[in-house]
């Protein structure tokens, strides 16, 4: 069975400016399942949201394919919901318009009254509200407006969230309780959320699964990391979870050293760019009897 | 202790006026006023120096016609006496009706132009050939094929319009970020509405700023048409008061084209700044 989003052998490659061509990188081949929260790390410059513009449907790959619920990814879709890592607010509209202007794509049916109510209640959810939603989006913060741009995309529901690094202007309290509202949306919709960001932590807290992608250019997605810590999982006490520190230093050890290590290798001769499956579970009796953190797992589940 | 203090636009305001009134006083005091009947000599007589001459007419003078004129602006006596009212009238008309008929070419090809790369290549040597021809030099060809001197005017108002908001709204349209475009295209909007929702708004600035610049040059054509053409508008009245000799006429009706202009350009800024967005 493939999963929900299949991505299969897909390869972009950019002129590189000389003439020549630059592969970003090159048949990446992986799956999300369907409500699965997958999260992607990678250096700035690996082609994180050229895969994410892909997916989106916004680019077509130089080849390879996007298959998403058995039907090809063509084109964008309303069913695929993007925060843009630059916002990408229409600045000639107020911040309540921005959001209307999607909730009425969404839903033209809809009275204006109805979209005016599930836009506000959605920018209330981010933190916005008052007289501050009738301004234009340019006399707003650079937080601000990353907080319309996930208003925009949440109120619509899409089947599949795409967002690209959406908490990197935020800080640690709003980033906080927009995670959480995240996580409230993502339980109750049944989404499926690929997201990128530049935060281990952040990643390890909402994730299922976390991608790896080495540097590029000819970067690949070399590691499927699972993420076997259960959920609700609450910010104070995953860090507590014997396996918190053991994925995180795995990450670490990953961005830090081998990322560059495994940049650029030339692939075998029909080898599959697949990544590689991880699983770090301490609290499994059978790696080591002795590991007293069994313990652990039974009051945290 | 007094201390006089203006705001900038205050003291702005109180140096125009004062330049105005040097102006005018100046001018009022270089220009020999001409002599009564009375006073003049018999040999100034003889030669016919007692017949009204064309100088050129004091400040007052000018202000005295205004007075007059402005007091009724509507009048119609005849084809070769009509208020100042009736030949701006007229003036206006065709500037609008040339430049709307251009506007109705020149936006939407220009929304063309500025998505299809096809388009432009293919378009742009035509364009970069018409443009520069003086919007007269098509009078004579736009008389003869027309025929009628009315259509001409605003067929050379028309062509003149043309291309400061074609060129610009091509412009704007290329220029539209593709970021808020992929908005649109994420959220599955039709061709129509992208183009409604979201490229006109993003171009708007720049196609107004386009269509500021046509009204513009529209209204500095079309005094030169109408002395070409002739029969009615503030162009032809210029003419007809020249060949009467009446220069305070003259004068008076080259402030009321400033006038005008200027109400027309106000419009158009007025427009730009409700259009206007800060990324
Ligand atoms: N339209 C394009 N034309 C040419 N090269 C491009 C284009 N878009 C992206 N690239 C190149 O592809 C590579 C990957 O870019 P991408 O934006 O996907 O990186 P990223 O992983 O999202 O980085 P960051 O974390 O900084 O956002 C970069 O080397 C970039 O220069
Ligand atoms: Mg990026």
């Amino acid at each position: 069975m493939k999963p929900y989003l299949s991505i299969e052998k897909l390869t972009q490659r950019f002129p590189d400016g000389a003439g020549g061509d630059m592969t970003v990188f090159e048949d990446a081949t992986f799956g999300v399942e369907k409500g699965e929260f997958v999260v992607i790390l990678g250096h700035s410059g690996c082609g994180k949201s050229t895969i994410m513009n892909i997916l989106a449907g916004l680019a077509d790959p130089t080849a390879g394919s996007v298959i998403m619920d058995g039907q090809e990814v063509k084109g964008p879709s309303l069913d695929r919901g993007v925060v843009f890592q630059n916002y990408s607010l229409l600045p000639w509209l107020t911040t309540l318009k921005n959001v209307t202007f999607g909730v009425s794509a969404r839903h033209p049916e809809w009275s204006k009254a109805n979209v005016e109510a599930h836009s506000t209640k959605f920018l209330a959810m981010v933190g916005l509200d008052g007289d501050v939603i009738h301004r234009k989006t340019s006399q707003l913060s650079g937080g601000m407006r990353q907080r319309v741009s996930i208003a925009r995309a949440f109120a619509n529901h899409p089947k599949l969230l795409l967002l690209d690094e959406p908490f990197g202007a935020l800080d640690a309290l709003t980033r906080g309780t927009i995670q959480d509202e995240l996580l409230k949306i993502w339980g109750q919709m049944e989404q499926t959320v690929f997201m990128i960001t530049h935060d281990i932590d952040e990643a390890i807290l909402l994730a299922d699964r976390i991608l790896l992608m080495t540097n590029g250019p000819q970067a690949r997605v070399a590691e499927s990391v699972e993420i076997t810590i259960p959920r609700p999982r609450s910010r104070t006490e995953i860090v507590e979870h014997p396996n918190y520190y053991a994925i995180r230093n795995h990450l670490v050890q990953f961005l830090g050293k081998r990322s560059k290590e495994l940049a650029g290798q030339p692939m075998q001769p029909g080898e599959m760019n697949k990544p590689a499956t991880i699983r770090i579970d301490k609290t499994t009796p059978s790696d080591d009897p002795e590991d007293t953190q069994t313990v652990l797992r039974a009051v945290n589940s | 202790m007094y201390t006089l203090s203006l705001s900038l636009n205050q003291r702005a305001a109180l140096l125009s006026v004062l330049m105005l009134v040097v102006g005018l006083l100046v001018w009022e005091a270089v220009i020999p006023g001409q002599k009564a009947v009375g006073e003049l000599t018999e040999y100034e007589i003889l030669t016919g120096a007692g017949a009204p001459k064309a100088g050129v007419p004091l400040p007052s003078d000018v202000i005295a016609k205004a007075w007059e004129q402005l007091s009724d602006p509507f009048y119609d006596a005849g084809p070769n006496d009509k208020g100042i009212g009736i030949q701006i009238g007229y003036s206006i008309y065709r500037v609008l009706t040339g430049y709307f008929l251009a506007a109705l070419v020149a936006i939407p090809l220009g929304f063309l132009i500025g998505m299809s790369p096809v388009a432009h290549k293919a378009l742009n040597p035509f364009i970069q050939v018409l443009r520069p021809i003086s919007p007269l030099a098509w009078m004579p060809l736009a008389l003869f094929i027309i025929g009628d001197s009315e259509a001409s005017a605003i067929f050379v108002i028309f062509i003149c319009s043309i291309w400061p908001m074609l060129i610009n709204t091509a412009f704007g349209v290329a220029g539209v970020r593709d970021d808020w475009v992929n908005v649109a295209r994420t959220h599955e909007l039709g061709a129509l509405k992208t183009a409604f929702t979201v490229i006109l708004p993003a171009a708007a600035p720049t196609i107004v700023t386009g269509m500021r610049i046509s009204i513009g040059i529209a209204w500095l054509v079309i005094v030169a048409a109408e002395m070409l053409v002739g029969g009615t508008g503030i162009g032809y009245y210029v003419w007809n008061e020249w060949n009467n000799l009446d220069l305070t006429s003259v004068v008076f009706s080259i402030l009321m084209i400033g006038i005008v202009g200027m109400m027309l350009d106000a419009m158009f800024g007025f427009l730009q700044r409700r259009v206007t967005y800060v990324e």
